[in-house]
């Protein structure tokens, strides 16, 4: 018997049991399709989380103060070390690295902001002028923060997109006065929409000088340095030098943490790995279970083809060519399904991205070719057994019933 | 052409062996025209299973054609039954969802004989037994006559030397059954060994050779009768 004649029977087998067959490649599909959507979105969830820290600008390093490691935050509490703050002279003191690119201190906070009558509470932002070029912000109108000392207090704020409307719903903002908390300020620029970008709302939002933010706070401490680096390359060297240089100012104390963009990036990208194998194990599952169905399918199948088994055998099938025949027929099953299951995932996963364009997702090559590997596989060994039991059965057995 | 010798079939119903042949000695040679009668339960169908190599022997020996069939493997008697030997059923066992023309096809596709020549031997059988214009047909959309003369179309494709029957006619009307055993009286005048087995005194008495069993034995050997 040829391939083609085994492949062309088989055919003929499936064509012949139309719900049958439509349902087994219903499952298949079901099963794959699960596959590919599901590891899209994983993917998806870990393609948008790394482009939000690409959005963050490259090459950044961000000193935050107090020493956070695993074991370390509580055991500070308790020896009853103190965390000293960080200050503007440390920020000033970083941007001798000949390697650092610009700095921007962050000190954040929230205040009361009223126009005349107008009273609203808003977050406050005191950074530099360098806060623009790193965070990639456009200006709607206006200007940002001026270059300048940075501990030079100038009364001049910029708004986000959302507090400019909230706060001057008729005129335009530019050159008009405002007050935060007991302080006046005067509205330079109003930043474009944004929207929101790691978490912080780049909308909702005024910006001033970061002396002036201290002064409006009452206190020394920085929240923040963000530190943008010439190179990729350099980045571990201003790692060191900003730990040797704050530990130098600070008694010897090491009490800083410096994270890399990279190191969050690559958290965040184990994370969202572990989350879209997760998916596709789950998925996986239900893959197993429509080889479990092709399996029982198989077996009403071998049942209720007896006769025809018995037939076969009597002019002049071997067992071994039974065998092939059936496997053949779970094989096609699961290859059709497998195919329907890719059309289908494809098709989903480009919907998911019509809906929700923010989320890039589709499925990783090594999913699409695990699903197709498993769903044949499942196909084949759950058609075994079926298969087997077709090729021993009695031949007179098989034909005396009717 | 067959000899069979002290062949023993044993079926085991509840604690109870039941001896389905007991000790069978019989000798066909080629071209003979034999027909097996009995009441049911008397063994003839496990000895035409034995004969088609669908069963085998708890004990004995079965030769055909010079070969010791119960010495073979599974692949080298499906060979053997599919080069030398043709059967027909009661109930014709022809695949449903296939044609007429497919069903008669299947010996030679699972013989792997390449595609024109299957082609040219179907058409040609199709029209010997006045088949052609219902080639396409499926067994549902045939009548039981033409049905059995699909599946003797089927168990002849492979010019076997022999013919097993088991009751062609039963499922049969009397004229149907008529034109059944012509066309198999007529395939035997060609050559080919023909053993029918019936519980239908009419036809049984038809062949050359009649034999009759009885509990898994056979009880009577004898040729035909003269026509009264």
């Amino acid at each position: 018997m040829t391939g083609r004649d085994i492949l062309r029977f088989s055919f003929d087998a499936l064509g012949g049991y139309r719900l049958r067959t439509s349902l087994m490649l219903l499952a298949m599909a079901i099963g794959v399709a699960a596959v590919v959507i599901l590891t899209a979105l994983g993917e998806g969830a870990r393609r948008y989380v790394s482009n939000e820290f690409t959005s963050l600008g490259t090459h950044l390093l961000i000193v935050l103060p107090g020493r956070s490691e695993t074991a370390g935050g509580g055991l500070n509490v308790l020896v009853g070390s103190t965390v000293r703050d960080l200050t503007l002279d440390d920020a000033l003191a970083i941007t001798r690295h000949s390697a650092v690119r610009r700095i921007a201190p962050l000190v954040v906070g929230s205040a009361t902001v009223s126009i005349g009558h107008r009273e609203r509470e808003i977050a406050v932002l005191g950074s530099s002028a360098a806060l623009q070029p790193l965070r990639q912000w456009t200006l709607q109108n206006g200007r940002f923060l001026p270059d300048g000392e940075l501990d030079q207090a100038r009364p001049v704020a910029v708004l986000g997109g959302k507090a400019a409307r909230e706060l001057f719903p008729s005129a335009s903002p530019i050159g008009q006065w405002l007050r935060i908390g007991d302080r006046r300020f005067h509205v330079i620029g109003v930043l474009a929409a944004e929207g929101r970008s790691m978490g912080m709302d780049a909308e909702d939002v005024v910006i001033i000088p970061v002396a002036a933010a201290q002064a409006l706070f009452n206190s020394n401490t920085l929240f923040r340095i963000m530190v943008e680096v010439n190179t990729r390359e350099q980045m571990p060297a201003v790692d060191q030098f900003i730990l040797k240089t704050i530990s130098e100012r600070h008694q010897g104390e090491r009490d800083i943490t410096v994270i890399t963009q990279d190191a969050v990036l690559a958290t965040f990208d184990r994370i969202f790995t572990a989350l879209t194998l997760t998916l596709a194990g789950i998925a996986a599952i239900s893959l197993a279970v429509a080889g479990v169905l092709i399996m029982n399918v198989m077996l009403i199948s071998v049942t209720h083809r007896t006769a025809e088994i018995g037939l076969l055998k009597a002019i002049g099938a071997s067992s071994r060519q039974v065998m092939i025949l059936f496997i053949t027929e779970a094989t096609l099953l699961s290859a059709f399904g497998a195919t329907l299951g890719l059309i289908t995932g494809w098709l989903g996963s480009a919907l998911i991205r019509a809906l929700y364009p923010q989320l890039p997702a589709s499925a990783p090559w090594w999913a699409i070719i695990a699903s197709v590997l498993i769903a044949l596989a499942s196909g084949i060994i759950f058609g075994l057994m079926p298969a087997r039991r077709a090729a021993r059965l009695d031949p007179v057995l098989a034909l005396s019933r009717r | 052409m067959i000899r069979l010798t002290n062949v023993e079939r044993i079926f085991q119903v509840g604690e109870q062996p039941v001896h389905a042949l007991d000790h069978i000695n019989l000798t066909v040679n080629a071209g003979e025209y034999l027909s097996i009668m009995g009441p049911s339960g008397s063994g003839k169908s496990t000895l035409l299973n034995i004969l088609g190599m669908l069963d085998r022997p708890n004990s004995g020996h079965y030769r055909l054609l010079g070969r010791d069939t119960t010495e073979l493997n599974d692949a080298e008697q499906a060979a053997l039954r599919r080069n030398t030997i043709g059967f027909v059923f009661q109930s014709f066992h022809l695949v449903p969802r296939l044609t007429a023309a497919q069903n008669i096809e299947l010996p030679l596709v699972l013989a792997g004989i390449d595609i024109e020549e299957r082609t040219a031997r179907v058409a040609a059988i199709l029209k010997s037994t006045d088949l052609s214009t219902r080639s396409h047909h499926r067994p549902d959309q045939l009548s039981g006559g033409q049905r059995q003369r699909v599946a003797i179309a089927r168990a002849t494709i492979m010019h076997p030397a022999l013919l097993l029957t088991d009751e062609p006619t039963g499922n049969l009307d009397r004229s149907s059954g008529n034109e059944i055993i012509a066309i198999l009286e007529q395939l035997n005048s060609q050559g080919i060994t023909l053993i029918i087995v019936t519980h239908d005194q009419e036809i049984g008495q038809r062949a050359q050779r009649q034999l009759r069993m009885v509990d898994g034995r056979i009880v009577a050997d004898q040729a035909r009768s003269p026509r009264p």
